[in-house]
């Protein structure tokens, strides 16, 4: 997982942030319901999502309560952390880009049903294909806007690569991607933590500190007093955006959902599955190899052991705080940056534990998943609204497709 | 055992599976309980056995309430269901499936039940081997041990849903004449059916429904066209249509050999023609779905060659043989047919061949709209699949096959569907074969078979016959073709 | 390496594959009832540090083991209550109470960080401890991995051999026709992955109470044995025997590791370090490959003469799972 035994957590270590206004009440459902309780439906549903909501902030004071601490100035800290200054606000925002190009490359592989845990890792490798041609080229006279354009690309192609490689275990193996992509997370762990002290260890000694930074004409350029690069930011956004074009309005987006929920169906509809299954590995694999890219060359300017910073499960909460849709998805994301960069202060000011904004997400996403079911159960709704991914013990089709798992 | 139910009601969303039915049966009766498809004899078997509850109404046994909300409660009260789909466990063995459900202590003592198995099963003359998997077993034989069981834990009232379906000619006469001696020793018994030849053979009483309603009750000897007009309301009249088949060969199979880890089936070598409808006949599994399977490359045979219009397409993947104009059209609506959670319209955009990456929701909408009214859907473009009927979603199967196509593959193409469905179904598909498309489909039932196959090939235990012309063939010689006679044993 | 070092080594790798042992057979349990609980990694580090927080606050040892099957079976009540009740995903939930547990005993457990607590002591059996080898592999250990020693042909005979777990297979195999043979199927559920969660639960204390005494905001190899005791439970095929073998197997080759190290001055740190988790993938790899699509093409295209063997071999390395491994039961 994100946390090593050998690497202290890190997570980007400065102060700023925004709205914890934004509840993420995200999810309400797009489709009209039965017209005879169409009001009522839609009434309940924020109900049930407000409620999910002020049950995980019960739940959550509860355990600082536990913990001996003071609630209200622990969430204060949070907010002021989090949109206190301009420098914090710009902070949410460097913490945002990588989380929600994660997600939306999140939401494609849910899209085919898959559980893509290995974000983590595919951020990594493309954190150290961007490191390597940086490297590579910074004792050049390649102008920087060639190389850092061909480091975010390798980055890309990194990220992709060790997506594919969880996808072809899957689709050709049998191996559930949740194991695949697991292992794989703590492999590139490894990876970066044996170049970091290895073949590319800073003069002298190598440290958890990283790789030896790079050259200034080497980073992307930020906004003046602030560690904010519009290029990153203008990247993620076009990603994004692409990404969510190509689910909604494509035929990719609409076979990706076939293969779904449906892969035997699909291929017998004629649509080749396990070609889509690592499609959609693939560009998730290049949104987290982009998000590992843009953490290189425009927040740390080099390799740390901890360049993920736990993106990729983050981003895996919000796709499930948000039920798969892309639409709240890009909010919902920079609330939960907002989280995260305000309860940075946490162990400073009030001796306690960064993990508490762990906390608040996860308990969070898990009322959202407990009310949609008592919601589901009230209303008597069938479940087959949701794209549900595939559990992955569930019996596989006979045939037709190599993509069969066993749990 | 007297059975009584009295006003019962179950509805599911829209649909009144039953509408106040109330029924009277003595010990010792076999009482049929007949009715097309979706008339809801099935719903109120499964009230009767606890396995859903009622909406409203009562049971009585033997003038008793019954307060039956489960199963368990059922067995308890000693009324037992033989399910249509056996409920067993596949990958267990006999005697542990055997026991599952038997009360006691800790200890299985499985020797115990090995013997009073055996003798059950000699009792009525079964042969069923303790140790056997279940997977492997027929369908015929599953029933004979779920029978068993059922009688061990005492059932008074047993409740046989479409017991026929799947089993040979021979298991379903052993079947009738066990069922004819437990009514003689006063046992309860209830015959769902929508067969009338068998409800006529065996039955003393039968219950009709239509609609989830009870609509008649007749004794025997029972006069058949009054049983008719009870079940579908009014007279059908189906005509038998006519071959298309033209002198251009679609499918060749050379000697084709295809297995799974139970069957071996073949060598099977055979033609269909342009036009020409091929029925596969066989009790289920005995390697029908396989053959159907190598005809649209979901697998690959193990020996032989398959030509598809002069190509050979031995070993190619499905993907080759769907861009040649095969379609496969399994019986799995929902399970592998259609994709639950989207529309109509999406199904239509994924069965057409596009240009380009955009979709054109305005014109998908406009297409499936058309395709709705050709092929009588009730729904809306943007109705989920899972929100229609069986007969509806069967008829969006058809109409999301690309068309023109060259081979159509149908597996148990009208199955579940009531009557009206069924003759429409094949109206449509008949008009493809007009256009030179060949279809070759699976059926348990052997008046589709004869009806709609120009000619009809019988598989019993993965060897095949060779072809034989519908016309010529009764039910009856057909039915004793399933059951073995006329193929010789295996070499 | 002399015998005595080895034998040391071997009892050592029979002590430390404990806590898998707990978790996999307890996730076996569950699964066997058709409900699979990813909750087991971020369970086993909160158990870990929940039990040590109250072994040091109560100084009783119990009271901390106590505490860890209580918060293994109060997860997995959470499981159970989602997926059962609320018919939500098992894979969804238990992830997020993975990630939500591991936070939380971060948090939690920060207070508690280098205090001193309880140690569970060995606890040679008289006699038989004396027994040369075997004595020194089976018999001088502390009370919990002699329960894992135990839990194992328990657990077996159980599940293959009593009524009760015929009956847990046939829910987890076919809840309907369970159901229909008077089996209250969602309240087995329940009961079973509550029972499974307690053991997975049980996992963490042998780590802060026993094997690793202590807390520092974590605790070596802890983070991540859940999710190998979760592969295992796939490669020992659903079954204890077997499960109990791979997780030995697992310890046997981290120990040869960890022995092996000094002379493979080639090979990082690091690299070893991570190696239980390639291994995990391609354990998977190897159970599960026979079911693939293309494999089975390939088999249909050998020659007769070999195509049995091939196909038996195939047959006897793979896994097939419960039958309704999560997929929830509704009585429609």
């Amino acid at each position: 997982m994100n946390r090593q035994p050998s690497q202290p957590e890190t997570r980007p270590e400065t102060v700023g942030g925004d709205n914890t206004s934004t509840t993420p009440v995200a999810a309400h459902t797009p489709r009209s319901a039965l017209g005879r309780t169409g009001l009522s439906r839609g009434a309940l549903n924020v109900a049930f999502q407000a409620g999910a909501f002020l049950v995980a902030l019960v739940i959550t004071t509860l355990v600082l309560l536990v913990a001996g601490a003071p609630p209200f100035a622990a969430y204060g800290e949070i907010v002021r952390g989090a949109v206190g200054s301009l420098q914090s606000l710009a902070d949410v925002t460097v913490a945002w880009v990588p989380l929600v190009v994660c997600t939306f490359g999140l939401l494609v592989t849910f899209a085919a049903g898959l559980w893509n845990i290995g974000v983590e890792g595919q951020i990594m490798l493309g954190a150290v294909f961007a490191t390597l041609v940086l490297r590579l080229l910074q004792d050049t006279n390649a102008p920087a806007w060639l190389a850092l354009t061909l480091a975010i690309s390798a980055a890309m192609v990194g990220g992709g690569l060790w997506a594919v490689l969880a996808g072809v275990l899957k689709a050709f193996g049998g191996v559930n991607e949740i194991f695949g992509g697991l292992g794989l997370n703590y492999v590139a762990t490894a990876l970066s933590l044996w170049l970091i002290f290895g073949p590319w260890k800073r003069p002298g000694v190598g440290s958890m500190s990283g790789t030896e930074p790079f050259p200034e004409q080497l980073w992307l350029p930020q906004f003046s007093g602030l560690r904010l690069s519009p290029w990153g930011l203008g990247l993620a956004v076009l990603a994004v955006v692409i990404v969510g074009v190509a689910l909604s309005r494509t035929y990719f987006g609409l076979k990706l959902k076939a293969v779904g929920r449906n892969m035997r169906a699909a291929f017998l509809l004629g649509i080749p599955t396990w070609q889509y299954v690592l499609a959609a590995f693939l560009v998730c694999g290049l949104m987290a190899g982009l998000a590992g890219g843009i953490q290189v060359t425009a927040v740390y300017h080099r390799l740390i052991p901890s360049i993920s910073s736990g993106y990729g499960f983050l981003g895996l909460l919000v796709a499930m705080l948000v039920r798969y849709r892309a639409l709240w998805a890009a909010p919902v994301a920079l609330f939960y940056a907002a989280l995260n960069i305000g309860s940075i202060q946490l162990p400073i000011v009030l001796k306690l534990d960064s993990s508490l904004a762990g906390v608040l997400q996860g308990v969070l996403v898990l009322c959202v998943i407990l009310a949609e079911g008592a919601r589901q159960r009230l209303l008597h709704r069938p479940v087959s609204e949701l794209p549900a991914p595939q559990e992955p013990g569930r019996g596989a089709p006979e045939h037709a497709t190599p993509v069969e798992d066993a749990l | 055992m007297d059975v009584e139910i009295r006003d019962i009601h179950k509805r599911f969303g829209a649909v009144r599976a039953n509408a106040g039915i109330s029924l009277r049966v003595t010990a010792g009766t076999i009482q049929g309980v007949l009715g097309e498809n979706g008339a809801g004899k099935s719903t109120l078997m499964k009230i009767l056995s606890g396995f859903q509850p009622a909406d409203r109404g009562e049971i009585l046994l033997d003038g008793r309430m019954a307060h039956i909300g489960s199963p368990a409660d059922a067995i308890r009260a000693g009324v037992g269901m033989l399910h249509q789909d056996p409920m067993d466990f596949p990958a267990f063995r006999v005697i542990d499936d055997f026991l599952v459900g038997r009360p006691g202590g800790i200890s299985l003592s499985p020797g115990q039940a090995r013997r009073e198995l055996q003798a059950q099963a000699e009792h009525f003359g079964f042969s069923l081997e303790p140790n056997r998997e279940i997977a492997r077993m027929t369908v015929g034989e599953r029933q004979q041990l779920e029978l068993l069981r059922l009688l061990w834990q005492g059932a008074g009232v047993l409740i046989l849903d479409e017991p026929t379906t799947g089993i040979s000619a021979p298991q379903r006469e052993t079947l009738f004449a066990i069922l004819r001696q437990l009514a003689a020793e006063k046992k309860t018994v209830l015959f769902v059916s929508h067969k009338l030849d068998e409800v006529e053979r065996l039955c003393h009483r039968v219950a009709v429904l239509r609609q989830g309603r009870l609509v008649g009750e007749e004794s025997a000897p029972f006069d058949t066209a009054q049983l008719v007009r009870l079940m579908f309301g009014k007279e059908i009249v189906v005509s038998a249509p006519r071959s298309t088949a033209r002198e251009e060969t679609v499918l060749t199979l050379e000697g084709i050999e295809v297995e799974d880890a139970r069957l071996h089936v073949g060598p099977t070598s055979l033609e269909v023609r342009a036009g020409e409808v091929l029925g596969l006949a066989g009790m289920e599994g005995s390697g029908q779905s396989l053959l159907l399977r190598v005809c649209a490359g979901l697998m690959s045979p193990v020996a032989g060659r398959l030509l598809l219009d002069g190509h050979d397409m031995t070993h190619r993947p499905y993907r080759s043989f769907h861009d040649r104009g095969v379609a496969y059209v399994p019986a799995a609506r929902l399970e592998q047919g259609l994709v639950p959670g989207l529309s109509l319209t999406e199904h239509v955009l994924l069965s057409e061949r596009h240009r380009g990456p955009l979709i054109d929701w305005k014109r998908g909408r406009a297409k499936t709209a058309r395709r709705i009214h050709d092929f009588n859907i009730r729904g809306e473009p943007d109705n989920t699949v899972e929100s229609l009927s069986g007969g509806n979603q069967q008829r969006a199967l058809l109409a999301l096959v690309p068309d023109p196509a060259r081979l159509l593959l149908l597996e148990h193409p009208t199955r579940g569907l009531d009557v009206e469905s069924t003759v429409y179904i094949w109206s449509k598909l008949k008009q493809r074969c007009t256009q030179g498309t060949a279809i070759v489909f699976v059926s348990s039932e052997l008046e589709e078979l004869l009806r709609y196959g120009d000619r009809v090939a019988v598989l019993f235990s993965g060897r095949v016959s060779a072809p034989v012309s519908a016309a010529l063939t009764s039910v009856e010689e057909l039915g004793e073709l399933i059951g073995g006679k006329g193929l010789e044993p295996a070499a | 390496m002399t015998g005595e070092a080895i034998l040391a080594g071997l009892s050592g790798v029979l002590a430390a594959s404990g806590p898998l042992v707990f978790a996999a057979i307890g996730e076996t349990i569950s699964e066997r009832a058709g409900v699979i609980n990813l909750s087991a990694n971020g369970v086993i580090v909160l158990s870990a540090m929940g039990s040590f927080a109250v072994g040091v606050a109560t100084g009783s040892l119990l009271l901390g083991f106590l505490t860890g099957l209580l918060i293994g079976a109060l997860v997995a009540l959470v499981v159970a209550f989602g997926n059962i009740t609320l018919r939500q995903s098992q894979v969804a939930l238990g992830f997020v109470l993975a990630l939500v547990c591991r936070d939380l005993a971060y948090f939690l457990g920060n207070p508690f960080m280098g205090a001193s607590g309880p140690r569970l002591s060995s606890l040679p059996i008289p006699g038989l401890s004396r027994i040369p080898v075997v004595g020194q592999l089976f018999f001088a250990h502390n009370l919990l991995t002699y329960l894992s020693f135990l839990l194992v042909p328990v657990a077996w005979y159980f599940i293959f051999r009593t009524r009760q777990g015929l009956v847990l297979r046939a829910v987890g195999e076919r809840p309907a026709a369970a159901f229909a043979r008077g089996a209250n199927v969602n309240r087995l559920r329940y009961l079973y992955t509550v029972l499974g969660g307690a053991l997975v639960g049980l996992a963490g204390p042998m780590f802060s109470l026993s094997m690793k005494a202590g807390w520092k905001g974590t605790i070596s190899g802890l983070d991540g044995i859940g999710w190998i005791a979760l592969a295992i439970t796939i490669f020992g095929a659903w079954s204890p025997l077997k499960v109990a073998l791979g997780a030995y197997l697992f310890g046997l080759l981290q120990w040869l590791g960890v022995v092996l190290q000094p002379h493979l001055s080639g090979i990082p740190s690091q690299v070893l370090q991570v190696a239980p988790f390639p291994l995990m993938i391609l354990t998977l790899l190897l159970v599960n490959i026979g079911n693939a699509e293309w494999v089975e093409r390939i088999l249909a295209g050998l020659p007769p003469r070999i195509r049995p063997a091939a196909a038996g071999l195939l047959r006897a390395t793979r896994v097939s799972p419960p039958g309704a491994l999560g997929v929830p039961f509704e009585r429609d």
